[in-house]
């Protein structure tokens, strides 16, 4: 039977009242949000937090919002909630995408979008999804609040710029006019990434303005393949710029051979499904669904 | 600490460990055994109940965060001594073999039937992909679960019991 290291445990009552506890009970102290990367974790004692502070009641983070020509997702929205958003899937089919794969149904109903980001594990699918379209993140600690740029906010994996007392609040995309796409391949349904790439295309006058392509589960830093990006920036949104955009990504990033395949196959991976989501996102931008 | 958790329309109140798990509150402090205790890593699923009214999968869940909430579980799926459909789909259709994974089945099944009650089988699929059978009987478990859509299985919520039960009679 797999269970926990006793903990002591503390439900937040509110924002200000969860960076309380947080301040209260210290470093060894952790968040649960949807809980099903942590509780795993703590089972296997590769985390024994000596405090678990419940921020499952914070219902101000439950929300999905068009604010000011921004999407606000509330960190407590869980992956259920942002699949089955008609705003989501109308203004960014890459999360639409992302979410139908993320696990499955019934961790999609406890899992939750703040959790899936500042838990950082480096084949996370939301995590590359807002990378490439460039979200921001507002957070709370006991000096105030802060907008991170999502692709500052990873350190590395399982780390970000969070502080102790620090919790995620919001994430924010602007609602623009691009189009956007997921891919990904996994070994058997709802398992983590082999690899997977996400693509947003900002289109004017036949001409690729800016891209965003965001790689998983490859060692890409930050989730970014910038270099792919860079090259997209100025030219025809076609096939051979694609398929030079998807060799690029697949060079800039920096797999490690594990149970889930060798270096090489997971940089072939990133370099199709670069292509791949490539190609739907500008499918969708012509009106066709891909 | 002291939580209070509805279980099928009853209220109990149990002192428990923070760290207890909601699949074990369930079977071993309030003894309905009908949740099944699988894998522990939430993958297969036969843990599956309801929170809120979504199935979960009770081994990654503290009772802790259950408390105040309510929970149903394949006890609470019959109504009164009548099968709800979704159980007579899995006689009807042979749905279990050694019936580990069927009452985790048969939950997120009665979810899928009052949110679509006319699901195709892709959608059946789709909505039981997080659930293991180690009998492998995948494709009888889908004819149960599209049996139950075809025999009025679609409109049973728990809550709609009491002025169900007047039109029954």
């Amino acid at each position: 039977m797999q269970v926990p290291a006793t903990f002591q445990y503390a439900r937040a009552t509110g924002v200000e009242h969860a960076i309380e506890l947080l301040t209260r009970y210290g470093p060894e102290a952790r968040l649960v949000a949807g809980g099903h990367s942590l509780l795993p974790m703590m089972k296997l004692r590769l985390a024994q937090p000596e405090a678990l502070i419940d921020i499952n009641g914070l219902d101000e983070l439950t929300r999905i919002r068009v604010d000011g020509g921004e999407l606000a997702v509330g960190a407590m929205v869980r992956h259920a909630g942002l699949l089955a958003s008609a705003v989501v899937g109308e203004h960014f089919p890459v999360l639409r995408d992302a979410e139908r794969m993320i696990a499955d149904p019934l961790v999609r109903n406890r899992g939750t979008v703040g959790g899936s980001l500042c838990q950082a594990d480096p084949s996370e699918d939301l995590s590359a999804a807002f990378c490439a379209l460039r979200a921001t993140l507002v957070a709370q600690g006991p000096d105030g609040r802060r907008v991170v740029p999502v692709r500052e906010f990873f350190l590395g994996p399982y780390e970000t710029v969070l502080g102790e007392a620090e919790l995620l609040l919001e994430v924010r995309v602007p609602i623009r006019s691009h189009a956007s796409a997921y891919r990904k391949v996994e070994r058997r349904a709802g398992d983590w990434a082999v690899a997977a790439a996400a693509a947003v295309l900002e289109l004017s006058g036949g001409v690729v303005t800016e891209a965003g392509i965001g790689l998983t589960a490859v060692g890409a830093p930050r989730f970014v393949a910038e270099e792919a990006e860079r090259y997209l920036c100025g030219g025809p949104p076609d096939e051979e710029r694609f398929a030079e955009a998807g060799r690029v990504a697949g060079e800039e990033c920096r797999p490690s051979a594990d149970q889930r395949g060798p270096v090489d196959y997971k940089r072939h991976l990133a370099a199709e499904l670069t292509v791949r989501a490539l190609r739907a996102a500008a499918a969708r931008a012509q009106g066709q669904e891909a | 600490m002291q939580i209070t958790v509805t279980v099928n329309g009853e209220r109990y109140t149990r002192g428990v460990e923070p760290r207890l798990l909601l699949v074990h509150f369930l079977r071993d402090d309030l003894g309905l055994t009908g949740t099944h205790w699988g894998c522990d890593t939430s993958n297969c699923g036969v843990c599956a109940v309801w929170l809120d009214g979504a199935p979960v999968k009770s081994c990654t869940v503290l009772a802790v965060m259950a408390d105040g909430h309510e929970v149903r579980t394949v006890e609470g799926l019959a109504h009164g001594a009548e099968l709800d459909p979704v159980q007579q789909g899995f006689v009807a259709c042979h749905g279990l073999q050694c019936g580990f994974c069927t009452p985790g089945m048969m939950m997120t099944a009665r979810w899928l039937l009052d949110h679509d009650p006319d699901p195709s089988e892709e959608d059946i699929r789709e909505a039981v992909s997080g659930q293991l059978c180690r009998c492998t009987g995948y494709e009888n478990i889908v004819r149960s679960i599209r049996w139950a859509a075809e025999h009025g299985g679609a409109a049973r919520p728990a809550e709609e019991d009491a002025g169900r039960e007047e039109v029954r009679t």
